[in-house]
């Protein structure tokens, strides 16, 4: 990658955090608060070891969610049930993981995993199967989806399988010991002091490996030639010999798998069992996500550690009396909005560049040019 | 005569650069009042882009506009608009799910307080399609129609807009030889009306027909504007690519007893049950060309696609190298060697936001070279592929990685050929191969053809060029209503009896 790449990859996002910051600033001053004070205690508590691992664990379900949206994203499907497929397979994992009883660990926990992608595959299918008998948009059946299995399904089913407990919180049976994920704790503390009161989950190794497939799959098989191909125009992709009923329903199985995977951060190495205070929220933060990261492996990744650090770092505003947290949501607001502004200027901008580069380059044989080229075709 | 009072249009040292191309250096151009002018000029030469340049569509680099003696700078169609400039495009633009009369109004619409003025807009419409003689249904859907229709709706659309100056890119090349004699008359009205008219045509006799004054173009360059009675043919195809004209003519017989596809009393009927075709059957041996001819919309569409596996057979059967295939996926047919070239490239061919050379795989990825392990696309060997098509049949392009979309329509289709011809596919559909291609590259077109049928490839071959499908075939179908009416030698007829026989007049 030239140089020019990677500032019109990376330019972006930055300029769109920064504006962000400056926008925060202004909207901290005029409420009253010290903006220097506030930022100055943000970047104090956010770059603390725990802090950095509490953002690495927001990021883990983050980064999956992301994944989830831009598998299908990627052939034009706006899948936005994520939400439902997570929350309703990691309350089904986490009861079928209460369930079995101790097993062999490694085998515990996969029968756990296994059953959230299942479930997770199974209900956005099922948007894929109305979409390509029943003609119904994607948009339309996920919501419903996400309703029916939020509102519907885990409310009805967490009433009648509720535990006993102290608290005054509904909830499942605790999922054994052999069925929790280890904590990266003792590897990070080779290099670091020790870690307090909180875990790094070893679960985002696995999410590490599903970002890596995502690119590998999408990018270098023909399944993912299929699925771009459809996306790009669904009418020469079938006339190319790609099946556009069975591409959906794929394309919707894979992401809804994904997607069952983004409630097993918490589950397997945090609160080991389903309550109504599960986390909620992270299948529509992903789509942030995926937007932020261009559909893009590694881009997504960046994403999602910056929310997920924005999340857990802007704890102490509140904390220390300095600003509401919402101060967040405008930011992560903004940096989507900015974000989005700044990447169709770079890439105007590209053009221009390239077009004016152009005259120089017609003396300087084909390898510039087409140098250049695969520059203005990078994604 | 004063230049200044008389020229509609005046470019002066446009220049246009893109990523690794000068698509327009410094280029001249003259159209005068009231006079139809032709563009010509090989694929690539700049003629889409000088002519969006014109319709604001896309800032020149370099140069001055003049509109009606006064000069402009256009930042957007709208400007070029309000001036009295108009502009169909080589590829139309229409919303296929709305009325004609949507359509036309669609960004014009003529208010009645909040609402829209439809009954204004229809009397208005009316009178236009009067006046200029094209005829319509306004109350139509777009998707219904066929190419002619649609073009008609693009004109109409920009007379609507008050266009006095209209750009025309390519109109003919989607039209049947009737249809064109329509629009020619189309043209001569708006003529005697006082219009102006520029198009673009790669068919040098319709152009020395109908052209007042010819500009030709050359690698972004203008190099000539001349008169139609002073040049010939010949003349302009040397101004063009430096080369002479040539025929579609395929001499010796190279047919094999082998049958490449054989379609057995087929029938098919559309989603609203209408029967689109009836009863067809007919074989196509490897080292042979058949060809269909017929007017637009009498079942060519749908045969294709029947054959294909888009659409399925009501009734019949289809083998292809011997195999049944009538109930096969378009993969599996595929697979099987079937090469598709549509009808349309934009719709059934490319993917424009794609580079090249993952263009130049499309309908082959499941098979090797392009497919590794049965899993991985081969990226290697697909852009060796891509070279390859990009050099055998001269498309020009920056690279295998530029985007589709950048690519001159022209250049789009010879890569959308070479994808099939030189992937080996055989049985080939072929619908209209040539279409929005140059004299020259047309040549090579046909001589690759020619090769691959005596290297035993069979095609079939659909085209709106009558002179295409009487030179290249070696026996020829008519179609009409769906059916196959007519069966002919085409050694033995001739343009005007053909003709006769698409229409029914013949049988
Ligand atoms: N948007 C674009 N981006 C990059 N290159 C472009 C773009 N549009 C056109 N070009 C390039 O500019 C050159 C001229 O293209 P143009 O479409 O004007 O050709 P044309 O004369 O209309 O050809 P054809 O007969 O094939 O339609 C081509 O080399 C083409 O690849
Ligand atoms: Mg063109």
């Amino acid at each position: 990658m030239t140089w020019r790449v990677v500032r019109r990859v990376v330019g972006p996002p930055l300029a769109a955090v920064g504006l962000a910051v400056l926008v925060a600033s202004l909207v901290l001053a005029v409420s009253g608060a010290d903006p220097f004070a506030a930022f100055g205690n943000v970047l104090e508590y956010g770059t603390r070891l725990e802090t950095l691992v509490e953002a690495f664990n927001r990021a883990t379900p983050l980064y999956l969610s992301g994944i989830a949206f831009a598998i299908a994203m990627r052939m034009n499907l706006f899948q936005i049930g994520v939400e439902g497929q997570y929350i309703l397979a990691a309350f089904l994992a986490a009861y079928v993981g209460a369930g079995v009883g101790a097993l062999f660990p490694p085998l515990h926990v996969a029968v756990i995993l296994v059953t959230a992608m299942a479930v997770g595959a199974a209900w956005a299918g099922l948007a894929g199967w109305m979409k390509v008998t029943r003609n119904v948009h994607e948009v339309i059946s996920t919501i419903m989806l996400n309703a029916i299995a939020v509102a519907g399904v885990v409310s009805f089913l967490l009433g009648r399988w509720k535990i006993e407990s102290e608290t005054l919180d509904t909830r499942l049976g605790d999922i054994p010991e052999t069925g929790w994920m280890p904590s990266l704790n003792p590897v990070v503390e080779l290099v670091t002091r020790e870690i307090k009161r909180v875990d790094l989950t070893s679960f985002i190794l696995i999410a590490a490996l599903v970002g890596v497939a995502y690119h590998l799959i999408i990018n270098r098989t023909r399944l993912g030639y299929d699925l771009r191909a459809t996306g790009a125009n669904p009418w020469a992709a079938e006339a190319g010999g790609v099946p556009p009923k069975r591409t959906i329903v794929l394309a919707m199985l894979l992401s809804g798998a994904v997607a069952g995977l983004v409630g097993m951060a918490d589950l397997l190495g945090d609160q080991h069992f389903y309550s109504l205070r599960f986390p909620q929220g992270l299948g529509f933060a992903g789509i942030a996500v995926a937007l932020l990261g261009r559909n893009h492996a590694v881009g997504a990744a960046f994403a999602a550690v910056a929310f997920g650090w924005l999340e857990r770092a802007s704890g102490v505003l509140e904390v220390r009396g300095d600003a509401p947290r919402e101060i967040v949501t405008i930011m992560v607001g903004v940096i989507i909005l900015f974000a989005v502004i700044a990447y169709a200027l770079a890439q105007r901008r590209a053009r221009i560049e390239a077009a004016a580069a152009a005259a120089a380059q017609v003396g300087e044989g084909p390898d510039a040019v087409e140098e250049m080229a695969g520059a203005e075709a990078e994604p | 005569m004063d230049e200044q009072v008389s020229a509609a249009v005046r470019l002066q040292g446009i220049s246009k650069r893109f990523p690794g191309v000068v698509a327009n250096d410094d280029i001249d151009l003259m159209v005068e009042s009231g006079e139809i002018h032709a563009i010509c000029g090989e694929n690539g030469a700049g003629k889409s882009t000088l002519m969006k340049i014109l319709y604001g569509m896309q800032p020149p680099d370099e140069g001055r506009i003049e509109v009606l003696g006064e000069e402009r700078a256009f930042s957007s169609p709208k400007d070029a608009i309000d001036v009295g400039i108009g502009m169909v495009h080589q590829h139309f633009m229409l919303a296929d799910n709305l009325t004609v009369l949507e359509n036309v109004i669609l960004g014009a619409e003529p208010p009645k307080g909040p609402m829209i003025d439809f009954a204004a807009a229809r009397s208005r419409l009316e009178e236009l399609g009067e006046a200029y003689g094209l005829e319509l249904d306004f109350d139509d859907m777009v998707e219904a129609l066929e190419v002619g229709e649609r073009q008609r709706i693009e004109i109409i659309k920009i007379l609507y807009r008050g266009a006095r100056i209209l750009i025309l890119d390519e109109p003919t090349a989607v039209l049947v030889p009737q249809e064109v004699e329509e629009l020619f008359r189309n043209m001569a009205e708006l003529k005697a009306e006082g219009h102006t008219i520029i198009f673009i045509d790669h068919k040098l006799d319709e152009v020395l027909a109908v052209a007042d004054t010819i500009t030709v173009l050359r690698q972004g360059r203008s190099v000539a504007t001349v008169k139609p009675q002073d040049v010939t043919a010949q003349d302009l195809a040397e101004l063009m690519v430096g080369s002479e004209l040539p025929t579609p003519e395929t001499r010796e017989v190279t047919i094999t007893d082998r049958v490449a596809v054989e379609v057995e009393n087929v029938s098919a009927v559309d989603e609203v049950g209408v029967v689109r075709l009836r009863n067809v059957s007919f074989e196509v041996h490897c080292g042979e060309i058949v060809g269909v001819a017929g007017v637009e919309g009498n079942g060519q569409a749908e045969l294709v696609e029947v054959i294909l596996g888009i659409a399925p057979a009501t009734e019949g059967s289809i083998r292809l190298h011997g195999d049944d295939v009538t109930g096969w996926s378009v993969r599996r047919r595929r697979e099987a060697g079937l090469g598709y070239i549509p009808e349309d490239r934009h719709r059934r061919g490319l993917l424009l936001p794609a580079p090249v050379w993952e263009n130049s795989i499309l309908g082959h990825q499941t098979r090797p070279p392009f497919l590794r392990s049965r899993l991985w696309i081969d990226e290697e060997a697909s852009k060796a592929h891509a070279a390859d098509v990009v050099e055998r049949f001269d498309v020009r392009t920056p690279g295998v990685n530029t985007q589709m979309h950048a690519l001159s329509g022209g250049n789009q289709q010879k890569l959308v050929v070479g994808r099939e011809m030189a992937t080996r596919s055989n049985p080939l559909i072929a619908a209209h191969p040539t279409r929005g291609i140059d004299v020259g590259s047309q040549a090579a077109v046909w001589e690759d053809l020619r090769r691959a049928r005596a290297d035993g490839l069979g095609v079939l071959l659909l085209s709106a060029d009558l002179e295409e499908l009487i030179g290249l075939s070696d026996t020829l179908l008519v179609m009409l209503r769906g059916e196959i009416v007519a069966r002919l030698d085409p050694s033995r007829i001739t343009l005007r009896e053909l003709g006769a026989y698409m229409t029914g007049a013949a049988a």
